[in-house]
C-alpha cells in the first residue's frame, strides 16, 4: 500500500479515536515519551494494561458471582482499573470504571453487574481500536516509513 | 556511562540523578512512572510490593533520595508504607492516587506526605518533586535551630500539618528530622549540626525499651498534658539525651496516643467485652476494640474515656505491667485477673466467661490486637502465644482464650477459628504466677491461637509503659496490656465485624513482650497502629526473650487487614529489639520466614473504621 496512503490512513484513525474518546490526552503523552531509546513504549506499556484488565475483568466477574459479595474487593478492583486506564488514556473505560464504583458504594448488586458488562465492553471496544492502529504503524514502519505525529 | 560517573554526576547536578524509589502494585502505572521519571533524568528503582520497598530501603539507608508510593497495593497500604518511610527512614515520600478525595490526600498530609499526586501523573509534575528534598534538608537545619518549638507539646503538629505551606513542611520535616535524631543513641548536640551542610544526617537515638520506659515514667510521672521535652528529660536523666530528641519522640508518643484514643473509642464495647472491672483495664479495654468481649461489659465505663486522657498511671502504667503487655501472663494463682476484673464491676462478668477475655485478663483485649501474646508465652513458659491468632468474633463467646493457667493458651497462627489463641501467658499481663485462673478453663480452649484471619493483624502493638509492679495487680496489668491491645482489637474489633472469622485485625503490630516483662518493666511500647499508623517509634518491643518463641507473628496483609500470624517457633525474637527498626526489622525476618509482611506497625489500611484520622 502506498505510504503516504498508509499515514494518512493513520492519522485519521488515530484522530477518530480521540474524537470518540476512546483516548485521551494521556494517550498522547505516552506517545510523547517514547524515543529511540524506549522505541516500544507505548506498545508495551498498552499490552501491560491489556494484560492487567483482563486479569481485573476477570477478579471482577469472580466477586461479582459470589453469594455475599464483598463489595470492598469489588471496588478495590475498579479503583485498581480506573486508574490503569486513566494511565494510558483509556477515557471510556475509566469514565465506566467511575460508574462502576457509584454501584460499588451503594452496595447496587445489579448496578455492579451492569456495570461490569459496560466496562468489559469499553476494555474490548479500545483493545481492538488500539491493535488496529498498532497495525497500521507497523505497516508504516515494514514499509519504511516513519509514524506521523 | 561508568558507574563513577554516573554517581558524582548524581551529586552534582541535583535534581538529575536524584534516586527515586517507585512503589506501584499497578503494572501499567508503574511502568509509566518510571518511564515519566527516567525522562525527568532521575534515577529510578520500581517495585510492586511496598515491603519489597520497605526491604530495599532498609538495607541501606541512603540509597534513595525520595519515595514515590501507591495509596492502594494490596501487601500494605500506602499510608502505612508512608508512615514507616518516615519514621525510619525520614525520606520524604509522595503519594499517588486515582482517587482525589480531599479526604484522602488528608490523610496523606496527616500521615506525612510531602505530596499527593493524582493518576495519571504527568511528567510536568514530576519534573518538580525534587523541591521536597531540598526542602527537607534545608528544614532540617532550620529545625534545629528552633529548638524552642520543641518545648511545647505540639504532638499534633505533626498530624495537623499541611503540606502545603511552608510552615506546615517545617513541621513536618522537623518531625521527621526529630525522628532520624531519635534514633541515634549517640546523638550529638543538635548545634554541631546547625552548620554543616544540608546532606549531613544527625545520629539518631534509638529508643530502646529501657529508654522508652523511662520516657514513660517521667511522661507519666508529670503528666501527659504537662509533660514537656525540658522536664521530662530532667526526669529521664540520661546523658547525650537531647530535649530535641525527647521532643521528639514526645510526638510520636502522643499521636500515637492519640490514635489509639480513637481506637479506644471504637473500642468500647470492646472493652466491656473484655469484662475486666478494673477500671484502669477498661481503659485500656476500651483500646482494646475486642467487641467481641461481651464480658467485658463492666469496662465499659473505662472506655475511651480514661484512655482519651491518657490516664498515665493507667495505660502506661499498667503497660509496664509485668505483663509488660499484659500477656505476661495472668497471675498464675487461681486470682485471675481476669477474675480480678470482673469483681469490679463487669456487669456481665462471669469469670467463667472469659469470653471476650484475654486470658483471663482484660488482657485479652490487648492480647487481641497485639501478638503480644507471642511473647507472652514465653514469658509464661507456656506454650505462648505465637501469635494472636484470630481474634475471636464477637459472637464466640469463648473466643477470646484466657487462659487460665496462662499456659494452655496458645496461640495459634492463624487459624480461622476465631479463638483468640492467647496463650495464657501472653495474655498474662501479670505476673507470670499468676494464672488466669479466671476462666482457665474457658480460656484454654479458646486460646489456642489468637489468630488473625483474613489477615487481620495486630497492626501496632500499644505502647506499653512498663508497668510498675503495681502491675501485678491484674487490672494494672491488664490495662497495660490493654492499652496495647486496646489499640490493636480496636483496629481490630473494627475490622473484624465483617468477615472475620473470629480474626481481629490486628492493626498493631506484633507485640513482642518481653519475657522479661514480668512485672514491670517490660515496656512494650508499641504504637498502635491503627490505622496505617502508628509510629513505629513508639513501640518499644519488649526484647523478646529467646524463648519467646510464640511471637513471631507474621502479618499478613490482606486486603487490608493485616493478619497476624504467629509463628511459634523459636523465638527468633531478638532480645532487646531497641529501636523500632529493629522491630520492625525482626518481624520483617519473621515475616520473611513466611513471607509475609511483618511489621509493627502495620498501618491498616482498609481499616474504613478507623476513627482518628
Amino acid at each position: 500500500m502506498d505510504l503516504v496512503k498508509l499515514q494518512r490512513q493513520l492519522v485519521d484513525y488515530r484522530d477518530s479515536l480521540y474524537h470518540e474518546c476512546f483516548l485521551d490526552e494521556q494517550f498522547t503523552q505516552l506517545q510523547e515519551l517514547q524515543d529511540e531509546n524506549n522505541p516500544d513504549f507505548v506498545v508495551e506499556v498498552v499490552s501491560l494494561f491489556f494484560e492487567d484488565s483482563e486479569r481485573l475483568l476477570n477478579e471482577l466477574t469472580k466477586a461479582l458471582e459470589q453469594q455475599s459479595i464483598d463489595f470492598k474487593r469489588v471496588d478495590a478492583h475498579v479503583h485498581q482499573l480506573k486508574g490503569s486506564s486513566s494511565s494510558i488514556g483509556a477515557q471510556r473505560v475509566q469514565k465506566s470504571c467511575i460508574a462502576f464504583r457509584n454501584y460499588c458504594e451503594e452496595q447496587n448488586v445489579e448496578g455492579c453487574l451492569t456495570c461490569l458488562q459496560l466496562v468489559r465492553q469499553e476494555y474490548y471496544l479500545v483493545k481492538s481500536k488500539l491493535e488496529a492502529l498498532f497495525k497500521l504503524e507497523q505497516q508504516i514502519l515494514s514499509a519504511g516509513g516513519s509514524i506521523p505525529i | 556511562m561508568t558507574v563513577e560517573r554516573i554517581v558524582s554526576e548524581a551529586k552534582d547536578q541535583f535534581p538529575i540523578g536524584m534516586r527515586v524509589l517507585a512503589v506501584d502494585d499497578d503494572p501499567t502505572c508503574l511502568l509509566l512512572l518510571e518511564t515519566l521519571l527516567r525522562r525527568c533524568q532521575y534515577h529510578v528503582t520500581t517495585t510492586s510490593q511496598a515491603i519489597t520497598a520497605l526491604k530495599m530501603l532498609r538495607e541501606s539507608k541512603n540509597k534513595f533520595d525520595l519515595v514515590i508510593s501507591d495509596v492502594h497495593m494490596p501487601d500494605m497500604d500506602g499510608f502505612k508504607l508512608l508512615e514507616l518511610v518516615g519514621l525510619e527512614m525520614d525520606l520524604p515520600v509522595i503519594m499517588l492516587s486515582a482517587n482525589g478525595d480531599t479526604k484522602l490526600v488528608m490523610k496523606g498530609i496527616t500521615h506525612g506526605a510531602c505530596d499527593y499526586l493524582l493518576k495519571p501523573v504527568r511528567i510536568e509534575e514530576l519534573k518538580n518533586i525534587w523541591q521536597h528534598v531540598v526542602r527537607r534538608k534545608k528544614f532540617d537545619r532550620k529545625d534545629r535551630i528552633n529548638s524552642d518549638n520543641q518545648d511545647k507539646p505540639h504532638a499534633d503538629s505533626g498530624e495537623a500539618a499541611g503540606m502545603g505551606n511552608a510552615d506546615n513542611n517545617v513541621k513536618v520535616n522537623k518531625k521527621r528530622k526529630d525522628q532520624k535524631e531519635d534514633e541515634d543513641e549517640d546523638r550529638d548536640e543538635d548545634g554541631h549540626d546547625n552548620d554543616d551542610s544540608s546532606t549531613q544526617k544527625k545520629p539518631r537515638v534509638v529508643w530502646s525499651v529501657e529508654l522508652h520506659r523511662k520516657f514513660v515514667a517521667a511522661v507519666n510521672q508529670l503528666g501527659i498534658d504537662k509533660a514537656v521535652p525540658k522536664k521530662i528529660l530532667e526526669l529521664m536523666n540520661v546523658e547525650k539525651l537531647t530535649r530535641e530528641n525527647v521532643a521528639s519522640h514526645l510526638q510520636k508518643f502522643r499521636l500515637y496516643l492519640k490514635r489509639i484514643s480513637c481506637v479506644a473509642n471504637q473500642q468500647a464495647n470492646m472493652a466491656a467485652a473484655l469484662g475486666t472491672a478494673d477500671s484502669s483495664y477498661l481503659r485500656m479495654g476500651s483500646l482494646n476494640g475486642l467487641g467481641n468481649f461481651h464480658s467485658l461489659a463492666g469496662t465499659d465505663q473505662f472506655h475511651n474515656a480514661p484512655f482519651r486522657s491518657f490516664p498515665p498511671s493507667g495505660v502506661l502504667g499498667r503497660l509496664n505491667t509485668p505483663a509488660g503487655l499484659g500477656i505476661r501472663g495472668l497471675p498464675s494463682t487461681g486470682t485471675i485477673p481476669l477474675g480480678h476484673v470482673q469483681n469490679s464491676g463487669h456487669s456481665s462478668n462471669d469469670p467463667n466467661k472469659l469470653q471476650s477475655f484475654i486470658p483471663g485478663n482484660h488482657n485479652a483485649n490487648i492480647l487481641q490486637g497485639l501478638p503480644m501474646s507471642l511473647e507472652l508465652d514465653q514469658l509464661q513458659n507456656n506454650k505462648g502465644v505465637s501469635h494472636i491468632g484470630e481474634l475471636p468474633t464477637a459472637n464466640s463467646s469463648s473466643v477470646f482464650p484466657v487462659p487460665g493457667s496462662l499456659m494452655d493458651a496458645r496461640i495459634t497462627g492463624f487459624s480461622n477459628n476465631p479463638i483468640l489463641g492467647v496463650t495464657s501467658n501472653s495474655l498474662m499481663l501479670e505476673g507470670s504466677s499468676q494464672q488466669a485462673a479466671l476462666h482457665a478453663s474457658n480460656l484454654r480452649d479458646g486460646v489456642s491461637a489468637i489468630g488473625f484471619q483474613n489477615g487481620n493483624t495486630l497492626s501496632d502493638f500499644a505502647s506499653i509503659d512498663p508497668v510498675s509492679n503495681q502491675l501485678r495487680d491484674s487490672k494494672a496489668d491488664l490495662q497495660g496490656q490493654a492499652t496495647s491491645i486496646n489499640c490493636n482489637s480496636g483496629q481490630i474489633m473494627t475490622s473484624v465485624p465483617q468477615e472475620w472469622n473470629a480474626s481481629i485485625p490486628a492493626n498493631g503490630a506484633i507485640i513482642q513482650l518481653d519475657q522479661c516483662l514480668d512485672q514491670n518493666n517490660s515496656i512494650f511500647h508499641r504504637t498502635m497502629d491503627s490505622d496505617s499508623i502508628g509510629p513505629m517509634s513508639f513501640v518499644d518491643p519488649l526484647s523478646i526473650k529467646a524463648h519467646n518463641s510464640a511471637m513471631e507473628p507474621s502479618v499478613i496483609e490482606k486486603e487490608g487487614y493485616l493478619m497476624y500470624q504467629s509463628r511459634p517457633q523459636g523465638n527468633h525474637i531478638p532480645d532487646n529489639i531497641g529501636s523500632l527498626e529493629d522491630l520492625a526489622s525482626a518481624m520483617m525476618k519473621q515475616d520473611q520466614d513466611n513471607g509475609k509482611p511483618a511489621y509493627g506497625n502495620f498501618g491498616h489500611n482498609s481499616y474504613s473504621h478507623r476513627a482518628c484520622i
